[in-house]
């Protein structure tokens, strides 16, 4: 069943009571909630995930609730939100309103440190002809805007924040999940794909305004088809520059993509002969652009490696 | 919730194999929690069951495990480093631990997850030892003038050491309890007791004492968390050493001669209790007269067994959170004459006042 044939009702129901059990490809995760306006949210953003009937195995456990505070008084006055990881509380208390940004770092916090089966970059990925597109980059380099225009216009999304690499094969497993869009991007999205579904844009987080995209529906039930990678293209957004592809030599890339890397240091031997064996059999680049349309028609031509 | 899963686990790890994908969820959380998911996969590895564990699971194992190995490549590369910073100084290498039982290649390393190398100097060499140490790059932890002198005067050990380049903790110990405790083994004993491993100049402690360290490291580490790790060191340890005829005597005539019966006594019950380990006969008789009181006994075994079964942990139980609490006022008891302790948590309890 997919989590968008629950009603809201049931779906409120189902957090509140031993959590609901979403299956995000490669990994399933147990979400628990205890407010009621997290399940519209939940519907509009997970729609097309499939759910399992609770009880089984998870690999991620989140529970989103509301604290106290002192005498009781957050429940009433500035309600907040914190998620609980089982022992961990990586993150502070935010207001109510940032439950989603903070279910989704909370998801993506459990891959960084838990998820070591897999060599992690921090990277958009996108897939197409069964050859995986990887945009590592750090937060600002323009990685999830230029991965949702991409994904919006037909390229298949794995991912916006993680490549992950299996050391046995070297294929890229999806992730297709919320592209997290900031500031002047959430508009420019907009503009790009007006039917483009997106949950309410939360302003002051920490990153500015914050709004999540929809995954599309084929990649999210696609979530289960590897493929190889082929390009690795790390993108600058630069206003009004035209935009380039410049080859880059293996041995930087290499570099710059362990670099990257969420836990190539602790992987020690297996990251490095995977990392080496991905950048053997992709071609790279650095690429700067101001305008999605360039890039669509750019990276839309790379040759085959 | 089944929160016996991973004693279980440990008890008999064939049992592993046919465990439910809910079972799963609890046992790689509580594993997870524990360092103890590489040590999980190498049980379920030897006795052939790891091809039968739902593939989503076995790929998490084998991950841990494989973590576990590059840790040990790391703690073996400073080992390297160690012994040479300390050729010139002719004080021996003597690896306690984790770093032991790797060196010795003994099945208590099999996926033991750890990060720290212990070493044992006589006291006699401690201040060459640092100044060795931190000539040849080790820098000592940022640590406060009060956490300085605590180490300095009422610790076994010096302050933690590490080497900016490659961030692996060494902990030099004079002993393995401290000066100030209840229970004084001799160090020189220990050290006089040491036995050569296959790498070039490297000693560990002797079969019966590296059985009676980890047994007072159950008792008296204060690591609730570390505990199930702590069982599955004495399990292999115990299991190996007692296939030599007369290691059942030795090692309770060690636990008399370095005064530290009454951890081995606790250390033999638990084990034996909580994950079947089999205990020599000759060792269960001889510290017997080391029990405590019944209702202490009573107390430590509800204690112990509630502590060392973790809830998935979110939210641990009350009684749970009460029995963490209980023992960790015991570790200090034991460690500390009560004029010293008073002293010591005033000064805990009122740094963290001031920290806010």
């Amino acid at each position: 069943m997919k989590l968008g044939a629950l009603t809201p009702p049931e779906l409120t129901a189902r957090l509140a009571r031993g959590g609901l059990d979403m299956d995000t490809g490669p990994f399933v995760v147990r979400v628990e909630a205890e407010i009621p306006a997290l399940a519209e949210e939940m519907r509009l953003l997970y729609g097309d995930f499939r759910v399992d009937e609770g009880g089984g195995l998870a690999d991620f456990h989140v529970s989103v609730r509301r604290p106290a505070g002192p005498l009781g008084l957050r429940r009433w006055w500035r309600q907040q939100v914190m998620v609980y990881l089982d022992e961990a509380r990586p993150f502070e208390p935010l207001p109510i309103d940032m439950a989603i940004p903070m279910l989704e770092w909370s998801i993506n916090w459990c891959a960084a440190t838990q998820a070591n089966q897999y060599v992690m970059i921090h990277a958009a990925v996108l897939e197409r002809d069964q050859r995986v597109l990887v945009l590592p980059g750090i937060s600002g380099a323009g990685k999830s805007t230029l991965c949702a225009g991409l994904a919006l216009r037909g390229w298949r999304l794995f991912s916006d924040e993680f490549a992950l690499i299996r050391p046995a094969d070297g294929q890229v497993d999806p992730w297709p999940r919320p592209i997290s869009l900031k500031n002047a991007s959430i508009e420019v999205i907009r503009r790009w794909a007006p039917d483009a579904r997106m949950s309410t844009p939360v302003p002051n987080t920490k990153k500015g305004t914050m709004a999540h995209l929809r995954p599309p529906t084929g990649s999210v039930e696609r979530a289960g088809e590897p493929a190889m990678p082929a390009w690795i293209v790390f993108p600058t957004f630069e206003p009004d520059a035209a935009a380039r592809l410049t080859r880059l030599p293996r041995a930087r890339a290499f570099f710059k993509l362990a670099d990257c890397s969420f836990n190539y240091e602790s992987l020690g031997l297996r990251g490095f002969t995977t990392l080496s064996r991905m950048i053997d059999g992709c071609d790279a680049y650095e690429f700067t652009y101001s305008s999605l349309e360039d890039a669509q028609s750019l990276l839309g031509a790379l040759p085959l490696p | 919730m089944d929160r016996a899963l991973l004693l279980r686990a440990l008890r008999a790890p064939a049992s592993m194999g046919a465990l439910a994908p809910a079972e799963w969820d609890v046992l790689l959380r509580q594993g997870l929690h524990m360092s103890a998911l590489g040590r999980l996969c190498a049980l379920a590895a030897a006795a052939g069951v790891l091809p039968s564990v739902p593939s989503r699971v076995r790929v998490r194992l084998e991950a841990a495990l494989e973590d576990v190995e590059q840790q040990h490549r790391l703690i073996r590369w400073e080992v390297i480093r160690l012994r040479r910073a300390l050729a010139g100084s002719g004080v021996p290498l003597v690896l306690l631990k984790g770093a032991a039982y790797l060196h010795a290649e003994l099945p208590a390393s099999r996926g033991r997850q750890f990060s720290d190398v212990d070493i044992l100097v006589p006291r006699a060499s401690l201040h060459e030892v640092e100044a060795t140490l931190l000539r040849e790059g080790w820098k000592m932890e940022e640590i406060s003038a009060y956490d300085e002198r605590y180490y300095r005067e009422w610790s076994h050990e010096l302050p933690p050491l590490v080497h900016p380049k490659r961030h692996v903790m060494l902990d030099v110990h004079h002993n393995i309890l401290p000066p100030t405790g209840r229970l004084r083994p001799d160090p020189r004993r220990l050290l006089e007791a040491t036995v050569p491993v296959a790498a070039d100049g490297l000693r560990v402690l002797g079969p019966a004492d590296m059985v009676l360290h980890s047994a007072c490291h159950l008792l008296q580490s204060g690591e609730h968390d570390k505990s199930p790790r702590d069982l599955g060191d004495l399990d292999a340890l115990i299991r190996q050493f007692a296939a030599a005829p007369r290691f059942g005597h030795e090692l309770a005539a060690r636990a008399a001669a370095l005064d530290l019966e009454r951890p081995l006594y606790y250390a033999l019950r638990f084990a034996a209790q909580l994950i079947g380990t089999p205990i020599p006969e000759a060792s269960a008789r001889a510290v017997r007269h080391a029990a405590p009181p019944a209702p202490v006994r009573a107390a430590m075994d509800r204690l112990f067994a509630a502590t060392v079964q973790p809830a998935p942990p979110r939210d641990p139980p009350g009684r749970v959170r009460l029995a963490r609490a209980a023992l960790t006022v015991r570790y200090h008891w034991q460690r500390m004459p009560p004029s010293l302790l008073v002293r010591h948590l005033a000064h805990k309890i009122g740094g963290r006042r001031k920290r806010g």
